[in-house]
């Protein structure tokens, strides 16, 4: 009973700021002190949010079932949109970065080979790479992915490196000494010892990843919540600009869970912060 | 007979920033099947080294190391190696650690799982077969180890302090469990230690070790039956021998740290 009261208290803690926040903006935009066309007040966000949510047509039995009418919505289909981009581009960046962080990491003929190249393209921001993207692929998916694969790639590419650099020796040892061939060594032990590194780069990678998209869909396509944000800006849709922050928020937050229950999930053995 | 384990004129050189170190010079031991032999000095007197010039681990840069017949080039499964840090698998379940080195040979399914079980029984771990390493306490950790290369069948056991960071009840029990598995499995032990009661407790024989160069200052026979009493006259007379072999050792050791700020 007590806990569930702290419970309690410890949520209604945590409205306190947002809500305090949001009312004192509703204050500001509806007694006219901001001006509500450069600052709608957060009811008119909301409701935007809500129209934009749901599906624009009525629904009509003949043309779809009630599932796609239901989806129809065009935030959903932005959402869909962004989510596309950012998991191709994410797993193509990641399926290049791991077998070469691995073999880098592992291999110092090939740390050699490869390491100035890397060190010399990691600086540039994939932001930076826009122009070049729109040359090479025009228009639409293609350059957008290709943008989120940059984006993605180094992150995990730098800590699969460490990660297996920094695989503890007496594993290794162990391994041997057990008559571990190359590749179960690589396979059971590398690997898993390095994962808790490869985890965090994936990590870092899928919220450069969600940076990258919503920059790429300002630019380089017409669907999705970054060209939509920007679309609204065109017609001084304020409401329907902060509405679009929201869900991409919403949606950043999606993904840092999902990569968070990831985490937790495949390093269930794993101690934390020490070594042992 | 040709004795299992031949260590003979064993060198071993460190090359470091410029500097030498000799950490074994003219090393030689036999050591026949079956027996339990301790290592005995203060760190830096090479015992270590030595175990893992046995193991395969690093090569001698003088004399010869031969295991059953054969010089020993690379680690392998027929010199099971136990850790001071355990060196379990974080990743894996106690049953899979165990499981590893049999898998590595490629056994069956159901042989695995015969032998990964008897060996969880033995060893009191049945109930944490599927408990990662980092729920388990440092005793508990050094079992599943101990079972893991026992799962190998090595006839050959390399163990480096093994119980060294243990507490000491942990310790004992641990070492009545080594003795009890040594005589069921009539195993050959090289066992590395700095406590001088353990390596009465369990040896055959004591090989006490210089400081730097690492050589063998004396070989001491255990013969009192086991169990050996600690509180036994015996014990103690034996205790006393050691403790002033090591002592002296261990004083030279300590004025070589005083001269040399930066060592190991």
């Amino acid at each position: 009973m007590k806990s569930y009261l702290a419970k309690a208290y410890s949520t209604i803690q945590g409205f306190l700021v947002p809500v305090a926040l949001l009312a004192i903006w509703q204050y500001l935009s509806s007694h006219g002190i901001v001006n509500p066309q450069i600052l709608p007040t957060p009811v008119a966000v909301m409701v935007k949010w809500w129209e934009y949510l749901l599906p624009v047509e009525t629904f009509d039995p003949s043309k779809s079932s009630y599932l796609a009418w239901m989806f129809s919505g065009e935030l959903l289909r932005d959402a869909y949109a962004s989510m596309y981009r950012v998991v191709v581009g994410f797993l193509v960046g990641g399926a290049l970065a791991l077998p070469l962080g691995l073999l880098m990491g592992a291999t110092d003929r090939i740390y050699k080979l490869f390491n100035p190249l890397i060190q010399v393209l990691r600086p540039i921001p994939p932001i930076a790479f826009i122009p070049l993207s729109i040359l090479w692929f025009g228009l639409g998916n293609p350059p957008a992915i290709f943008l989120i694969v940059i984006g993605a790639f180094f992150p995990i590419l730098m800590n699969t490196i460490a990660g297996v650099r920094h695989v503890d020796g007496i594993y290794i040892r162990a391994a041997r000494s057990l008559g571990a061939s190359q590749t179960t060594m690589f396979l059971r032990v590398m690997l898993p010892a390095a994962t808790p590194y490869i985890l965090t780069g994936a990590r870092i990678g899928v919220g450069t990843a969600f940076i990258v998209v919503i920059v790429a869909e300002m630019i380089a396509v017409n669907n999705g919540l970054g060209y939509r944000i920007l679309e609204a800006r065109e017609f001084f849709w304020s409401d329907k600009i902060i509405a679009g922050m929201f869900s991409i928020g919403l949606l950043g937050l999606a993904i840092d869970t999902g990569m968070n229950r990831l985490n937790n999930y495949l390093l269930k053995w794993h101690r934390g912060i020490e070594s042992n | 007979m040709q004795a299992q384990i031949q260590i003979s004129q064993v060198g071993k050189v460190f090359r470091t920033e410029g500097r030498e170190v000799i950490a074994l010079m003219d090393i030689d031991l036999d050591v026949q099947s079956g027996e339990f032999i301790c290592l005995l000095g203060p760190s830096g007197c090479g015992k270590s080294t030595l175990l893992n010039a046995v193991a395969g681990f690093s090569h001698p840069t003088a004399g010869t190391i031969v295991v059953n017949g054969r010089p020993v080039l690379a680690p392998g499964p027929d010199r099971g190696m136990v850790f001071q840090e355990y060196a379990l698998f974080p990743w894996m379940t106690v049953e899979k650690n165990i499981a590893f080195g049999l898998e590595i040979k490629k056994q069956s399914k159901a042989q695995i799982a015969e032998k990964v079980g008897a060996l969880l029984e033995m060893l009191n771990l049945q109930d944490f077969r599927d408990r990662y390493p980092k729920d388990l306490s440092g005793g508990m950790r050094q079992r599943v180890a101990i079972a893991r290369v026992l799962a190998l069948d090595s006839p050959i056991l390399l163990m480096d302090e093994p119980f060294g960071a243990l507490d000491s009840l942990t310790r004992r029990n641990l070492q009545d469990e080594l003795l009890r598995i040594w005589t069921e499995f009539k195993k050959t032990i090289i066992f590395v230690t700095h406590s001088i009661e353990e390596s009465i407790y369990l040896a055959d024989r004591i090989v006490v070790m210089t400081y730097r160069p690492g050589m063998i200052k004396k070989i001491v026979n255990v013969s009192t039956p086991r169990p050996r009493d600690p509180s036994s006259v015996e014990f103690n007379n034996l205790k006393k021998e050691l403790s002033l072999l090591v002592m002296e050792e261990q004083s030279r050791h300590n004025q070589h740290e005083t001269k040399l700020p930066a060592a190991d």
